[in-house]
């Protein structure tokens, strides 16, 4: 049983967001498999819940003309894994959907409930990071568009404004265009598990030179980070073992990995170098790179 | 011709009620007006109750009842689900109380509230004060017998539940002589059965004044002398009702929530109370497994033959006894059928600490001493270089091995051909050679053990069984057993049985399913993988009697003598000839129509069996380590067993599935953990507690060596329990193999891989 008060189901999204300018105590539910959580926890009480499930058209994937891609914030993870758009232009995102909880939950979840829980963990976020993402935001002052880098605020707080709505997830062409990804997600078992550390590598490869290379962590510091160093010491140089060697090292710089009981530092330093370098040789593979270098 | 039913691959008696959500578990029972019951629970593993104020909660509109120590009998019982001994000597230790008066745990039950619905109950928890006295507490078995240690229960000033121990042979001379001295400490981890079903139940005052419980148990017998018990009751005022459950795995043979439900009803006056509990409140009110610390010391001669074994043994027992030292007795006896030993020495210490307490989990002590001996065994032939499988074929009993202390008899022994079997279904030789000097980032390796177990609990336990069958006008059978189905599908086997002596189909078998304690024949339960073996003479005992009621009515009418009659699918014959005289139905007529010898056709038998079977198996794996990340994948794994004839062979490889899946976690994955500092549990959720998903599962292989068991009614010997115990040594000699590292300590989780790779130097 549940500590709900009542719950309001708005059709469109204009209604959504005058209920909730009415009345900001109101906690929104996209999927509910976090906010159902909190409440079975107790961490919620007596909520008022205002529910995005009824409202059309947020739950799309969309190319816009000029080769945006814009993905609905409600929609799920299953449809996000068997996108057509998704798996032609961004497969990284896919990887990344279906890494996700089990079919229920994938069924359920949404890539909006996802980047707003702001959970470390969240699988949608490194591979978000490597794509530039950009959030669009809506309440009833206007429209903010913000990256997602800049989003994520501390565990489990992100940067929305009161009475704001997370409407898509925008990813330009820039962004995408010739470019090959790869997660890595580190997890003890196969499904139904929270990552343990997570790397999402997003690049370009050409004549065996970087020309392009992104790295985003998962659960190595208090939010999701990409590693600027190990990027800036990529583009230009030769795709060799040593040179990604040095950049599963250099990923370490921007992380700041936790101790705790589901990891320990040492041990989540230690996958951090080794997945970087494990990532990136997929993509160099993928990417016509050297065979050699894939395990 | 006489179809054989024994060894067919019947279908589940209660496959299609399951699969289409019709079989009525607990939680569909409902009571009008049923009342909620909540606990609140210590947040301190040990502290004294100076004062609770239960009066805020009380008066919240909608609780019924607050209940605490105060209200209740002060009587401490003993909860685990053991037949009763007349010999006080021999009984469980009796140190609970249905509320405690002191904490001794974080999550004991300290009051309860009785309320119209979740929500309120839980409001009222949250408004009971309580005024504690935190006190030092201890985790550790081998800190909590150190002599400053906190006294966690007066009774027990050291906190030894038992130390009682068992031996045989000259030990130390076999010491002396001994050609080379082995030794090894392993360990194993908390671990929980994670039923699907948590545990649950509701009760109410019948008309009559009696307490009726409907329980997700495998005990109900058990259930209502434990609750008369706890309650200061006479055992007939008690009735306990056993409908489907959603598996126990051990952690329903033991009386775990039936007091506090009927001590919620009595305080709401009878009115019908639910009292269930959460997968959180499940991983710790419950009961775990054991985590046990070995100190292994062997001796052998210069011809690789084992001489003696001295084992040191440390169980963690948590707060309350439960099960206690039965299960290090259990592991201690269990063991012995297997390898020959001139002499053996076990000294347990069974320990309480301020932990979540440890009762009966799948093979009761036997999957922790299999880890620490089957990986003790293999650290020997690495260190003398010898094969492993060569080393344990050297070193086996045989046939007619009398144990020296329980005098149980091997009277069939199938491992030789278990082992076989299992070394050619992996692929032993040809892989072994393959993978010898790996160096790459991801290492093979093979691995296998064995194991001896029992059927069922004799000569410790009492094994007692019932059955009662009734015969139909169509000559169709009700057969009423007290031996509970728990999902290992009990129920299917002894239609089995019965269809099979009585020479009708299995569907002309209806099995009541439930267990009613005021109609149910007495029984004391499904535990110790007695079911089939004990429970299934009763069976046979009381079809043969059906049988010999039938064939008395039909040499009445036929005039021929009852030996030279049989029943073959559905008709009288002459034995001899198999020529049909007429129909079973015909006989079941008469019995109940015939004007001058009607009698209904029944049986209503007891069994009590005094043998014991010893079954046997092993377990062969391959598996995979990412030496970069330390993570272990399972390959490929076979477990073969000798469990004498097998009744059902689906089921039976239902029962390998099952239980080498929960020793693929208990190998790999799972651990209940806690915080040194405070006790309290981390990771009691299914997130946190890495229980293994059907994708971290590989295809399991099972095999059969069917040998006959003489004391078995049909050739059985058990098969319940078994798969769970050798899979985990298993892999971790597969692990040995592949990396040269010896992990001896459960789980191989890959932060642990990584640990221990660290401290070898391979990273
Ligand atoms: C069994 C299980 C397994 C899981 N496995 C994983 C996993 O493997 N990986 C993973 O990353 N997560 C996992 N999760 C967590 C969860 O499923 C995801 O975070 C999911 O994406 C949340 O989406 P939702 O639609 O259910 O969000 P909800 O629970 O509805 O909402 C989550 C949060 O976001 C807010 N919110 C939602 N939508 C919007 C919006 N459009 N605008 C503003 N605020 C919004 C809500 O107010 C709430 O705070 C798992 C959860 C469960 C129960």
């Amino acid at each position: 049983m549940f500590s709900i008060n009542h719950i309001l189901e708005p059709k469109t999204l204009k209604e959504a967001i005058l209920y909730y300018d009415e009345n900001p105590k109101l906690k929104v539910i996209a999927g509910g498999t976090d906010v159902l959580i909190h409440l079975h926890h107790g961490k919620l009480e007596d909520v008022e819940l205002l529910s995005l499930r009824k409202i059309n058209h947020l739950d799309e994937v969309k190319l816009q003309e000029d080769g945006t891609i814009v993905i609905g914030a409600m929609t799920t993870f299953s449809t996000l894994f068997r996108d057509k758009i998704i798996n032609q232009y961004i497969s990284i995102l896919a990887e990344a959907s279906v890494s996700m909880g089990g079919p229920q939950i994938r069924n359920i979840a949404t890539i909006g409930g996802n980047i707003c829980n702001g959970a470390v963990s969240a699988d949608s976020a490194p591979s978000l990071f490597t794509l530039n993402a950009i959030l669009r935001l809506e309440s009833k002052k206007g429209v903010r568009m913000i990256p997602i880098q800049d989003f994520y605020e501390g565990p489990g707080k992100v940067k929305l404004l009161q009475g704001e709505i997370l409407t898509h997830i925008l990813i330009t062409e820039d962004n995408y265009h010739e470019m090959k990804g790869k997660y890595i997600k580190f997890s003890n078992r196969k499904a139904m598990d929270i990552a343990m550390l997570s790397v999402a590598v997003t690049g370009q490869v050409e004549d065996e030179v970087f020309k392009d290379l992104r790295i985003a962590l998962g659960v190595s510091a208090p939010v999701p980070v990409r590693c600027s160093k190990a990027e800036d010491y990529a583009v230009g140089k030769e795709c060799s073992e040593e040179t990604i060697k040095k950049i599963g090292e250099l990923a370490l710089s921007n992380a700041r990995p936790r101790n705790s009981w589901r990891g320990s530092k040492p041990y989540r330093q230690h996958l951090i170098n080794v997945l970087t370098q494990r990532a990136i040789k997929e993509i160099v593979f993928k990417g016509g790179g050297k065979d050699d270098e894939k395990n | 011709m006489k179809e054989k039913v024994i060894g067919n691959r019947a279908s589940r008696l209660d496959a299609v009620s399951k699969v289409t959500g019709k079989a009525k578990y607990t939680d569909d029972f409902f009571e009008r007006e049923m009342l909620v019951g909540k606990v609140l629970r210590s947040p301190h593993a040990h502290a004294l109750i100076k004062h609770i104020d239960v009066s805020k909660a009380k008066s919240l509109e909608g609780v019924e009842a607050v209940i605490t120590h105060e209200d209740l009998p002060k009587i401490k019982f003993a909860t685990a689900g053991h037949p009763w001994s007349l010999d006080p000597n021999h009984r469980d230790v009796a140190d609970r109380l249905i509320l405690t008066d002191k904490a001794r745990y974080v999550g004991d039950s300290i009051a309860a509230v009785v309320a119209t619905d979740h929500l309120t109950a839980e409001k009222a928890i949250k408004l009971i004060e309580v005024e504690y006295e935190v006190l030092p507490h201890v985790l550790d078995a081998e800190e909590a017998i150190k002599p400053d240690a906190p006294t966690i229960h007066d009774e027990k000033k050291d906190n030894i539940i038992s130390s009682f121990g068992q031996a045989f042979g000259d030990i130390e001379q076999d010491f002396q002589q001994a050609d080379y001295i082995m030794e090894g400490v392993y360990e194993t981890s908390i671990v929980q059965h994670c039923h699907l079903e948590n545990h649950t139940a509701y009760a109410y005052k019948d008309t009559d004044g009696r307490i009726v419980i409907v329980t997700s148990t495998q005990i109900p017998h058990i259930v209502r002398r434990v609750v008369s018990q706890a309650l200061g009751l006479s055992w007939g005022k008690v009735r306990v009702i056993k409908p489907y459950i959603g598996g126990g795995f051990g952690n329903k043979q033991d009386v775990v929530i039936e007091p506090l439900t009927a001590a919620m009803t009595l305080s709401v006056n009878g009115k019908p109370v639910r009292y269930q509990l959460s997968r959180e409140e499940c991983f710790i009110g419950t009961r775990t497994r054991h985590a046990i610390k070995f100190y292994m010391k062997t001796a052998l001669s210069k011809d690789n033959r084992l001489k003696a074994i001295h084992i040191k043994a440390f169980s963690n027992n948590g707060a309350y006894a439960s099960h206690g030292h039965s299960i290090i007795m259990s592991a201690s006896s269990k063991f012995r059928p297997l390898y020959h030993f001139n002499s053996v020495k076990v000294e347990p210490k069974t320990v309480y600490t301020n932990l979540p307490t440890a009762g009966a989990m799948r093979a009761y002590g036997v999957p922790q001493i299999c880890f620490a001996l089957e990986s003790h065994l293999d650290d020997i032939c690495k260190k003398l270089k010898l094969n492993p499988i060569e080393f344990r074929k050297r070193n086996l009993i045989s046939l007619g091995h009398v144990d020296p202390l329980s005098k149980i008899k091997v009277r069939s022994f199938g491992i030789p051909e278990c082992i076989q079997k299992g070394k050619e279904l992996i692929k032993w030789d040809e892989k072994k050679k393959s993978y010898e000097n790996q160096t790459g980032e991801k290492r093979r390796g093979l691995g296998m053990a064995c194991f001896s177990y029992f059927s069922g609990t004799h000569p410790v336990g009492l094994e007692l069984a019932g059955a009662r069958i009734v015969m139909n006008q169509d000559g169709s059978i009700q057969l009423q057993v007290g031996a509970t189905e728990i999902g290992q599908g009990s129920d299917t086997a002894f239609a089995q049985m019965a269809a099979e002596v009585l020479g009708i189909s299995m569907d002309m078998v209806r099995v009541i399913s439930t267990q009613d304690t005021d109609i149910a024949p007495f029984d004391t339960g499904a535990y110790a993988s007695r079911q089939t073996y004990v429970s299934g003479a009763a069976v046979k005992k009381a079809a043969l009697e059906v049988k010999d009621k039938v064939l008395k009515i039909a040499s009445r009418k036929t005039g021929l003598k009852v030996e030279d009659l049989d029943i073959v699918d559905k008709q009288i014959v002459e034995k001899d000839l198999g020529t049909p005289l007429c129909s079973l139905e015909e006989i079941a007529m008469l019995s109940y129509y015939d004007r001058i010898h009607a009698e209904p056709i029944k049986s209503d038998t007891s069994e009590n069996i005094r043998t014991n079977a010893v079954a046997y198996g092993v377990t062969f794996a391959e598996v995979l380590v990412d030496m970069v990340t330390g993570k272990i994948e399972v390959l490929e794994i076979y477990n073969v067993h000798d469990s004498g004839t097998i009744i059902n062979p689906s089921l039976a490889e239902g029962q390998v599935h099952g239980g080498v899946s929960m020793a693929l976690g208990y190998a790999l994955s799972e651990k209940l953990m806690f915080d040194e500092k405070t006790g309290r549990p981390l990771n009691h959720n299914l997130l946190d507690y890495k229980l293994q998903t059907i994708l971290d599962t590989p295809k399991i292989g099972v095999g059969f060596v069917e040998t006959y068991e003489p004391t078995g009614s049909f050739g059985q010997k058990s098969i319940g329990e078994n798969p769970a115990i050798s899979p985990a040594p298993a892999i971790r000699n597969a692990v040995l193999d592949a990396t040269g590292v010896q992990f001896n300590k459960l789980p191989m989780n890959p932060q642990a891989v990584f640990e221990k790779f660290k401290d070898e130097g391979l990273l």
